[in-house]
């Protein structure tokens, strides 16, 4: 589905990273493989160290020292927001909205909207949709759009394929309404028949936690893993971006009748650098326009790998001056979605950590 | 050309002998998922190549020949 919205922009950017940081050699030994091969595949995935919270830190733990900061420092005022989204697969709670209980933490105003909104890998753009649609609203100006996820304690330690990617984080992005002209198109696209290619099976009302849920068990590439447990068919996964991704960026810039290399970076979701570089390859753009070093730094941390490659990447620039980016996420659903748009210069994009 | 897929087949899992006949070394266990990866990456670097991200699938490399068919794709 094509999308195209006008006279909205992003105007600020803030990352919340937890200050634990583990390294792959650390985890090795819980891998059923040799270290030799765990080796080749942390060059060939980009693998390296990760962020992850301390345990009985929730997604909201994280959005809520983000906002603090924001408010303290002048950067945000509690009474111009005028809906607050909080996209995620880790909520606090089944009921009630996470987005509900940070409106109760700040005593926003009630005169606002709060919506959680539960995706994942493609969250940040999905996220940014929505406030574009709601920015429609005449009694809205201003949106805070809150990224975040606490994967990591969902994740078997003894899952290769999953553990070495995974990062817990959070971002803030506010979007407003703009006297500039602006131009901004977009593509989404889902199918609900590759649900289960990332799932964590228990947990929900289809499969209550209990003991059998727990029990950890053996695949046949020699993880284990539980039903409680984040559980990824990488190849299926590899496939259907390799498949999707590339012709929804082309369908993109025809719609938006600009050249591939117009635009300044291509700033996509972070599954791993391996995924990412083949895309690059794929669409044409050289590699250095499509970065893909979060993993390697700060693991995949689902909808906030979007606002991390950015701020570590362009965050001076992007502050300076405006660039045009297209943005790209793909993930659970399936769902994969892409931004062109022009972006900056951003009154603030930074990073602080939990 | 075969003797390069077979020394980078060797050194990605040394444990197994490439240079024997194998229909399919994904079924019997010689090459997993995770080793495609690897494979893909050393195949780029040997060949100097991109191999697209469609073609990376378990049958374009259940064994030497279909290797070899993939590569050939590719070769200038």
């Amino acid at each position: 589905m094509d999308l195209y919205f006008k006279d909205k922009e992003i105007t600020g950017m803030l990352v919340i990273l937890p200050s634990n940081e583990i390294y792959f050699e650390e985890e090795m030994e819980n891998y059923n493989f040799s270290t030799a091969k765990s080796l080749k595949l942390k060059a060939a995935l980009g693998l390296n160290k990760r962020r992850v919270v301390q345990e009985g830190v929730c997604a909201s733990d994280l959005a809520i020292k983000g906002l603090d900061y924001l408010f303290s420092n002048g950067k945000l005022v509690k009474e111009e927001i005028d809906a607050l989204l909080f996209v995620t697969q880790s909520p606090d709670y089944i009921m009630p909205p996470t987005s509900n209980v940070i409106q109760g933490h700040f005593n926003l105003k009630q005169d606002m909207i709060c919506l959680d909104i539960n995706q994942g890998c493609a969250g940040f753009i999905v996220g940014v949709n929505q406030a574009f649609m709601l920015l429609d609203q005449s009694s809205i100006s201003k949106v805070v759009l809150i990224n975040a996820d606490v994967l990591s304690p969902k994740v078997s330690k003894r899952d290769r394929n999953s553990n070495p990617l995974i990062g817990d984080a959070a971002s803030i992005t506010i979007i407003e309404k703009t006297s500039n002209r602006t131009e901004i198109f977009g593509s989404i696209k889902m199918d609900g028949k590759g649900a289960f290619s990332l799932q964590i099976p228990a947990g929900g009302a289809k499969l209550p936690i209990s003991a059998n849920t727990s029990e950890m068990l053996e695949d046949v590439s020699g993880n284990f893993r539980s039903k409680e447990n984040l559980v990824m068919k990488g190849d299926d996964v590899f496939n259907f971006v390799q498949a999707e991704v590339p012709p929804m960026i082309e369908s993109l810039l025809n719609m938006a009748k600009i050249d591939k290399d117009v635009v300044d970076y291509y700033m996509f979701h972070q599954p791993n650098k391996f995924m990412l570089n083949k895309v690059a390859d794929k669409i044409g753009v050289n590699r250095g326009k499509m970065p893909s070093n979060i993993v390697e730094n700060f693991g995949n941390s689902s909808g906030v790998t979007i606002p991390i490659v950015t701020w570590f990447n362009v965050a001076d620039e992007i502050k300076e001056k405006r660039l045009k980016i297209c943005f790209s996420g793909f993930g659970v659903g399936l769902t994969w979605a892409s931004l062109l748009m022009d972006v900056g210069p951003l009154s603030f994009c930074e990073m602080i950590e939990y | 050309m075969k003797s390069k897929i077979i020394a980078v087949l060797n050194d990605i899992r040394p444990e197994f002998d490439f240079n024997e006949p194998v229909d399919n070394f994904i079924e019997a266990g010689m090459l997993d998922s995770f080793d495609l990866v690897t494979l893909v990456t050393s195949l780029d670097e040997v060949f100097e190549i991109s191999i697209d991200g469609t073609d990376i699938l378990p049958e374009n490399f259940s064994n030497i020949e279909s290797i070899l068919n993939l590569l050939n794709k590719y070769s200038k």
